[in-house]
This record gives C-alpha cells, sequence and structure tokens, in this order.
C-alpha cells in the first residue's frame, strides 16, 4: 500500500492549505518565522492542533490568569494533568473537569464515553486512583425526537464507559433549554484520591531517557478531534463524525491499573495521556515542561491500521493510550507491570537535549520543529470585547411581574419542569456504588463519598445557571460558585477548592468576549471570596450552531471536605416534629428564574443579586451548626425557590410540611440567592436560633404526608400531597421520552 | 476460611468483595487470585465478583469462561467447594455452565444501579443460613443484563428443590419468576444478581448483605472446625 499523496511545503503555502485545518494566515506566518522555513505537512499538522484553542487556550488565557490558583491547601494547581488539594494525613485529592461538546453533538453516545474516558486518564495519569465521576449536561427541550436521540444516548455512553471501568458515577446536573438545541454540552469530571508522596508529573526529564507508548494502538479515528472542537458547528459538522474519537472502556480498566502500578516503579520519570491532540500533545507538552527535546521514530508506534502516515499518526486521537518517559535502562520494569495487564508497550523514542520534536518514519526525518515553538510560542489574542446592547436593555426594565395565581398549579408545572424534575432516569443509568464509599447518593445537594480508613469525607458538586450569566455575566459568574459552594455547604463540608469547565460561543465575537470577561470576572471575585481557588479546568469556545452561541455557560465542579463523617447531611426532612427555619429573605428579582421561563417561555430583566460577604458569612454560619449537631437537614433555595425546595425536601419521605410566610409570590417562587431551607429538632432550636440569629421559623415536619404552605393569616396558597408531587416530579422526563410527537 | 477472590480483566467488585470477607467476617485469608492463575484448591471458599470481565464486549461472561482460572473453579465446584458469583461472577457461572440458565438485557434495555428489595425464599443453604425465610433484604443491584431466563422445566425444577434463594420483591428487570439468586443441585455454588458486598454498612445505606458472607463463614466453621 503505498502512501497517499501528501502536498509540499510550498503547496501548502502557495494554496492556502493550513486554513483547511484551522491555521490563519497571520498564524502561519508566524509558523513560518519561528521555524525559519515553511513547515512540510506534517509539521503544520503539528501547529494546527496545538495551536487550536482547544490546546492553546489562546482567546482565554488572559481571562485564565484572573483566577485564584494558589492557596496552602493547593498541592498543585493548573497546568498538569488535573489538580491537586491536600486533606490532609498525607492524602490529595485529584481532579479537573473537561468538555466533549462537539464530539457528543455529532455522535452522542461515543462523544460522551471517550468524554469519560479522557478524564479519568487525566487523573490517573497523575498517580492517583479515580474514586468518582460527575457530570454536567446541557440539552434543548426534550420535545424534538433528535434532542431525545442526542440526551439519551449521551446518558448511555457515560453509563457504558464508566460503569465498565468501575469508578462510581456519584452526582451532576442537567439543564434543558432552547439554547443549546444545536450544540449540547457534556462536561465530564473526575475525582482521584492519592497519598501525596505517589504524585506524578508530566515531563519528559532527563535526557537519554526513553519515551514509551502503552496502550491501545493508534488508529485513524479522532484525527483533528482538537482542531474540531475549536470550531462552530453546522450543517456540514455531521460530516466530522470521523473526528470523533471511539472508546474502549475495558482497555481503559487495564490502563487504569498498569499506569497506578506504573506509578509506584522508581523507573518512571512522567507520564502524560495522549489526550486532544494525541501524541503530538503530549510528547511537546512533557519536553516542554522539562527543557527538553524528544526525538521519536514513528515506525515503532504501535498501528491498528496499514499505511498510517507521520500526519495521521500524530494527530490521531484514538483512546487508552499514554505516553511515559522511562528512566534508560530500566524500561522492561514497565513492560513487565504492562504484559501483566495484556497491554502494548514500544519504546518510541529518546528525550535529547536540543529542545526539538524530532519525528522520523521510514528512515527519513519528516518533522523537526522547536518545542516552544509549538506550545509557549502559541499566539494569544487580545481579542475586542464589547458590551452587547441587549445587557443595558436587561438592566433598565421594569422589574418583571409574574402572573402566576394558582400557585398550586405552579408548583407542579416548576416541578415537571425537565431542569427542576427529578433525574432518577438518568442516574439510575449509572454505577454510582461501586468501590463502596458513595455515603450520599445522586439526588441530594451534593455527592458524598468517604474515605476509607479515615472519619473524613469528601463533598462534590457540579453547579452552573446560565440563564443568570445570559442575563447578567459578572453576576452570574458570582452565583455560580456560590451556588456550589452552597451544596457542598449543606452536606456538612468546607469547600476546597473547583475545577471549570468554560463553555462559549465564538471569542472572535466581541460581545461573547464581554461575557467571557465579565463572568469570569464575577468567578474570580467569587472564588477569592470563598478562599476557593480554581485548581484545574478546560475551556471550550465555538460552542455554535450556524452563527448562534449558546448562553455563556461556565460550569463549576467544587470538592469539599467533610470533617468528620457524622457531619454528613442531606436535604430530605428527617422526623415529624422538627422546626422548618428558613434563613434569607425573598425579593422580586425573576431575571432568569424557573418561573420566568415558564410563563414567558423566555428569559428576560434583572437576575437575583449575590452579596458575596453575606454568601460567606451564612455558609459558615450553616457549617458551624451542621457541625455542632444543631441541623437535621440542609438544603439550599435554588431553581423554582421555595415552594420547589420545600417540596424537594418532603419528596420521597413519609413526611409532609406546614409552613406559614407573607402572601407574597416572591416568598414562593423566587430565586433570591444565599437562602436555606434547614429542619431543626425541637430540642436543638434554641441553639440553632442563637448560632444563626437570621434563620425564621416558618413551620414544622408534619407525619401527615402532605406539603401545605400559607399565610400568617391561615390563608391556603399551596396544599399538595407528598405523593402527588414526588408522582409528578419523578414521572416528568421519562413521561418527555416515552412521548413519539 | 481461606477465601479467594477472582480478579478476571475488568472486574471492578473485586475490592469490595475483599473489604466484604475480611472485614465483616473471620475468615483468615482473603486474597485476590488473579486469572491467569492454575488452581484454586488450596481455597475454602471462591468468590467471582462484579464488573465487566473482557470488556462484556460479548455476552456477558462469555469471554471469562475461558479463562485459565476457571478450569480449576469448576472442578473444585465439582467436589462440592463453595463457589459464589456476584452479578459478572454469576453471568460468569452460568456461561460456565454451573449453574442453569441465561442471563438477557434488562426488559427496559437499560442498565439498573438502584437498591431494591430482594426477598430471602430459602434460608436453608450455606449461602443464607443467618437470614431468615421470607424476610425483605434491601440490597443494590447494578447491571445492564440481568434478567433471568430459563425454560418452563428448569424453573419448575429450580422452585421444587428449593434452588431459588432470593427473588426480587418487584419485576425490576424482566426475570423469570423474578429470580435474584439461585444455586446448583448440590447447593455449593450460588449465583446472584444483587451486591450484597455494597451492603455492609447502615453509612452506606444498608447492611443486609453481611449475613450472607457471614453465612458463608459459619458454613465453613461448621463443617471443619472441630470444637472442644
Amino acid at each position: 500500500m503505498s502512501l497517499q499523496l501528501e502536498p509540499t511545503a510550498e503547496e501548502i503555502h502557495a494554496e492556502r492549505l493550513y486554513a483547511d485545518i484551522g491555521v490563519k494566515d497571520h498564524e502561519y506566518e508566524r509558523i513560518v518565522q519561528l521555524m525559519g522555513r515553511k513547515p512540510n505537512y506534517t509539521e503544520i499538522g503539528l501547529f494546527s492542533v496545538l495551536w487550536s484553542e482547544h490546546c492553546s487556550y489562546k482567546h482565554s488565557k488572559p481571562l485564565l490568569k484572573q483566577f485564584p490558583s494558589t492557596a496552602p491547601h493547593v498541592l498543585q494547581g493548573p497546568g498538569e494533568g488535573a489538580g491537586v488539594v491536600d486533606i490532609g494525613d498525607g492524602q490529595a485529592v485529584v481532579f479537573k473537569v473537561e468538555s466533549h461538546n462537539h464530539p457528543s453533538a455529532v455522535e452522542p453516545y461515543q462523544g460522551a464515553a471517550t468524554g469519560v474516558g479522557g478524564i479519568l486518564r487525566d487523573v490517573f495519569s497523575m498517580g492517583a486512583r479515580p474514586i468518582a465521576l460527575l457530570n454536567s449536561l446541557r440539552f434543548g427541550p426534550l420535545t424534538t425526537p433528535r434532542m431525545r436521540y442526542l440526551f439519551e444516548e449521551v446518558v448511555a455512553g457515560i453509563s457504558g464507559y464508566g460503569n465498565c471501568v468501575g469508578v462510581p458515577t456519584v452526582g451532576g446536573e442537567i439543564q434543558f433549554d432552547d439554547t443549546y438545541d444545536g450544540n449540547p454540552l457534556v462536561n465530564a469530571m473526575c475525582i482521584g484520591l492519592i497519598d501525596q508522596n505517589d504524585l506524578q508529573k508530566g515531563i519528559a526529564a532527563g535526557v537519554g531517557n526513553t519515551v514509551m507508548y502503552v496502550g491501545a494502538a493508534t488508529g485513524r479515528d479522532g484525527i483533528h478531534g482538537a482542531t474540531f472542537a475549536s470550531e462552530e458547528l453546522n450543517e456540514d459538522s455531521a460530516d466530522k463524525r470521523p473526528s470523533v474519537q471511539v472508546g474502549d472502556p475495558f482497555t481503559e480498566k487495564r490502563v487504569l491499573e498498569a499506569c497506578l502500578e506504573v506509578a509506584k516503579s522508581d523507573a518512571l520519570v512522567g507520564i502524560q495521556d495522549m489526550g486532544a491532540a494525541g501524541l503530538t500533545s503530549s510528547a511537546a507538552e512533557m519536553a516542554s515542561k522539562a527543557g527538553t527535546g524528544i526525538a521519536m521514530n514513528l515506525d515503532l508506534v504501535p498501528q491498528r491500521e496499514t499505511g498510517m502516515t507521520p500526519y495521521e499518526m500524530m494527530l490521531s486521537e484514538s483512546q487508552e493510550r499514554m505516553l511515559l518517559v522511562v528512566e534508560k535502562g530500566k524500561e522492561t520494569e514497565i513492560e513487565v507491570i504492562c504484559e501483566k495487564w495484556d497491554l502494548e508497550t514500544a519504546a518510541i523514542g529518546t528525550v535529547k537535549e536540543d529542545m526539538r520534536l524530532t519525528l522520523t518514519f521510514h528512515g527519513d526525518v519528516v518533522a523537526d520543529v522547536p518545542v516552544t515553538a509549538l506550545t509557549d510560542e502559541a499566539p494569544v489574542y487580545d481579542v475586542p470585547s464589547e458590551e452587547p446592547a441587549d445587557f443595558r436593555e436587561h438592566q433598565q426594565r421594569p422589574v418583571w411581574q409574574p402572573q402566576s395565581s394558582d400557585y398550586n398549579e405552579t408548583l407542579l408545572q416548576l416541578l415537571s419542569q425537565p431542569t427542576i424534575a427529578n433525574k432518577e432516569w438518568v442516574y439510575d443509568q449509572y454505577d454510582h456504588m461501586v468501590q463502596t464509599n458513595t455515603v450520599v447518593m445522586p439526588g441530594s445537594d451534593a455527592a458524598v463519598l468517604r474515605i476509607r480508613g479515615t472519619e473524613k469525607a469528601l463533598a462534590t458538586s457540579m453547579d452552573g445557571n446560565s440563564r443568570y450569566i445570559a442575563l447578567d455575566p459578572k453576576e452570574g459568574g458570582k452565583i455560580a460558585i456560590a451556588e456550589a459552594a452552597r451544596n457542598i455547604i449543606c452536606s456538612g463540608a468546607q469547600p476546597l477548592a473547583l475545577t471549570d469547565c468554560l463553555n462559549y460561543g465564538s471569542p472572535e465575537e466581541p460581545s461573547i468576549y464581554w461575557q467571557m470577561e465579565q463572568s469570569t470576572a464575577g468567578m474570580s471575585e467569587a472564588c477569592r471570596t470563598f478562599d476557593t481557588p480554581v485548581v484545574s479546568g478546560n475551556v471550550s469556545l465555538y460552542n455554535e450552531t450556524n452563527g448562534e452561541a449558546i448562553y455563556p455557560t461556565p460550569v463549576v465542579g467544587m470538592v469539599g471536605l467533610v470533617e468528620q463523617l457524622d457531619h454528613v447531611t442531606t436535604q430530605p426532612f428527617k422526623q415529624a416534629g422538627d422546626v422548618i427555619y428558613i434563613i434569607g429573605e425573598a425579593e422580586p428579582a425573576w431575571g432568569g428564574s424557573e418561573l420566568q421561563l415558564v410563563e414567558d417561555g423566555k428569559i428576560s430583566g434583572q437576575v437575583p443579586t449575590m452579596d458575596l460577604e453575606l454568601e460567606q458569612a451564612r455558609q459558615q454560619q450553616v457549617l458551624a451548626a451542621i457541625r455542632a449537631g444543631l441541623v437535621q437537614s440542609a438544603h439550599d433555595i435554588a431553581e423554582g425557590g421555595l415552594a420547589v425546595a420545600l417540596a424537594e425536601c418532603v419528596m420521597g419521605t413519609e413526611l409532609g410540611a406546614d409552613v406559614s410566610m407573607k402572601d407574597d409570590v416572591a416568598e414562593l417562587f423566587a430565586e433570591t440567592q444565599s437562602r436555606y431551607v434547614i429542619s431543626v429538632a425541637v430540642e436543638d432550636a434554641e441553639a440553632f436560633e442563637q448560632a444563626i440569629p437570621a434563620a425564621r421559623c416558618y413551620g414544622t415536619v408534619t407525619d401527615e404526608k402532605v406539603l401545605r404552605m400559607k399565610t400568617t393569616e391561615g390563608q391556603k396558597l399551596i396544599e399538595q400531597p407528598t405523593d402527588e408531587l414526588h408522582h409528578v416530579w419523578k414521572g416528568a422526563i421519562p413521561c418527555f421520552l416515552k412521548s413519539k410527537a | 476460611m481461606k477465601a479467594a477472590v477472582i480478579v478476571f480483566p475488568g472486574s471492578n467488585c473485586d475490592t469490595d468483595m475483599s473489604y466484604a470477607l475480611s472485614d465483616f467476617t473471620d475468615a483468615e485469608t482473603v486474597d485476590l487470585v488473579p486469572y491467569t492463575a492454575e488452581s484454586v484448591a488450596e481455597y475454602d471458599a471462591i468468590f467471582l465478583p462484579g464488573g465487566f470481565s473482557y470488556g462484556d464486549y460479548l455476552r456477558s461472561g462469555a469471554i471469562a469462561r475461558f479463562a485459565p482460572v476457571m478450569q480449576s473453579v469448576i472442578a473444585e465446584a465439582e467436589q462440592g467447594k463453595t463457589v459464589l458469583g456476584i452479578c459478572n461472577g454469576f453471568q460468569i457461572l452460568l456461561e460456565a455452565g454451573l449453574l442453569p440458565g441465561a442471563m438477557k438485557r434488562n426488559k427496559d434495555l437499560k442498565y439498573i444501579c438502584r437498591t431494591v428489595d430482594v426477598k430471602v425464599e430459602n434460608a436453608d443453604t450455606r449461602f443464607s443460613g443467618e437470614y431468615e425465610k421470607g424476610e425483605t433484604l434491601r440490597i443494590p443491584i447494578a447491571h445492564g443484563e440481568g434478567n433471568y431466563e430459563c425454560d418452563g422445566q428448569t424453573y419448575e425444577t429450580l422452585k421444587k428443590n428449593n434452588r431459588i434463594v432470593f427473588t426480587y420483591e418487584a419485576d425490576v428487570n424482566g426475570s423469570t419468576g423474578q429470580i435474584a439468586g439461585i444455586t446448583n443441585e448440590a447447593g455449593n455454588v450460588l449465583g446472584m444478581m444483587p451486591h450484597p458486598e455494597r451492603a455492609m454498612e447502615t453509612l452506606l445505606g444498608s447492611e443486609d448483605g453481611r449475613r450472607l458472607f457471614t453465612s458463608v463463614y459459619r458454613h465453613w466453621r461448621d463443617t471443619h472446625v472441630v470444637t472442644t
């Protein structure tokens, strides 16, 4: 079989062939300047992927710099496979979130599955055992067959991969909105646990050391995946299906076990996942971090197809592959471990002093590029930003007024919104118990995992309400962080740090860049207030279909520490007679609320404000009360307001609630921030009121299975049997999926 | 009691099973035994854990039955040694012919992970001696292919000989007779889809699985330890 004919360096220049693989004219000129000559086909391929937004963050770097990323408890911030945070006793948590939006839009099962596979490798390449997966998903309304197909297949892909590897999927969140109709979002997060002594890094140190390839053979799948991820979607995107990789969780499981053994070996110098941009990025980044070069002989790369060109091998994103740097002479140690797991290994190269990436193939040098040109010299763009006209317009609108008068009906309507409805249909398909550490299963504010052999536990949650951010990116950015922290607090943990996935439209559009600037500024401010640094993350831009961008959707994955297992708290009410307290006053700000969406079918106006100092103070008060043993249940008031929050506290229990309040629709449904529903045993009520003076008693938990909300004058506002609420809430998503229309 | 937990490539409940045995029974040894082992004759009880052996890309368990260790597992089972397969372990025992019937995909064609009510149908086995007949246990299931299928005659035989040890209280996956666990004719081999090793601590939701492992241990002690 003969090699396909590749264009020459001259042809690439003359015919602007670089543009087809996402390289801009001025970027091409810069590449020629850096290399001192015109790049050949393989070389321009290397640049095209490493200089893509996905790998280089060329449009987002200045924004990422504003995030706080250090703290005494942060052992590793952004820059490695995943962030690392100290949790005491010589242990650390390792975590990161990654997007797989574009692949999932065209091939939902494999797109979502390989998203899970990639984030697992980011974590175990650090030497940490993955102990939990989460995901944050965004879809259009489930009213079209196509969207139901995408939703079902994404969930099946996550389930198929995560379950097989044996890492529990313990939590996540899903929102449905028109804005994601053409461009669903699939963000996957992984948390690992490690003894700090075992931490590994992705560096190619030690001139003369051996570069080893471990795992699945390289095929032609996923070529230009990173470039594809950095483009807008359009009607031709289905043709990009070959850019989507195919996952093999069985191999992943073996690679995982082998890597964790390898990590304990003295022979290992550095290790990195061949993720986005495959062999290219892992080799270039490891060399760049060590200030070395790498020479590789591509004839030695394990291949599962015949006739692959250097270009294809370097750009393939075949899954379940790792690149290792191994001390010269100790290769056998690694080979023995991999053989035990029935994995292919190959010594494919050597660490060099020359700081160049040199590739040979069939005896010829096919690429010879300075490593820094590929990585450090990648362009960084200072992009113009411009406040969009509709922002002012929303700010200046008169306050929106709900029309709702039948509150019973409104509550049932809210509970059946897919964003609020019970997600059991989803998480039942995820093995959330394997490894037997899951203390709080999916469905509460945060998932909780005990740390075996200690009295501690980890709490984790993912959040990011893009509706607020769409109307007011700065305030919405603050809310995203605050809500994640609040969910961690409600579970009895202190928030430690977070990872973020920044999903936006095209940064080349000034109004979208403005959204990015404003929302990340709001997020940074909140991170500083809560002392929760951003230790890792991912940027996914160009989430647009036919020129229409998604709402700005930064997603936050937070991790917190439960000091004592008996601090673990969940949202359902626990026993009749307990006193129900509400912390925080409702205010009539409806912009981006679930009620506004239900009534108007769109969002408008001003979002709830976020007072970070107040938020922080309340969080710490609530956590202190939980630690003092005063709290039976805790739940934050979020989408759908107090009525929905109270319903969530009774549904699935044998209990009800009797509460009274002002006759005000905001009291029932407003999404005012920094608010909680907390139930307290009668004997602890006095101590609780002293601990949190702002807490107001609203009523009691009852053993009659009815949720009753009335005015202080005794007039009925809402009265619904717990079972009826539960029925509506639980049935909503399965009902959508059964509809054939 | 010396216990072996077999680790197939793709097993992922092996450590959970090992914790269940070492933390909650008095077993003197609990070893993770690789699929390549030639013999498990030195062990008193053999446990096949859950997971996705060989990825389960074919029928679940269809490849694992050919793993080198299985010859010895089958030989030990035929000699009356205790063999317990949970979830993927059950599927492997079916494929290996140690138990009758087969697994189909769940009736809803979806993976299910959920804690369900499991009824003890027979408390007179070495696996269920510490339960009460008729008792309802809270035990998690986590499987995509747990829809147990057998022909009418097999089902009648299983029923008549009290070989149905556990049933689901509700029809969760379409299994014939809502079967959750069965033994072989001799009663020394049990296969079950629910995961008792995930129900060992109230902290994690239920400790109803404990007595399955203590039953196995007690049976071994009663038959092997001479009390003076």
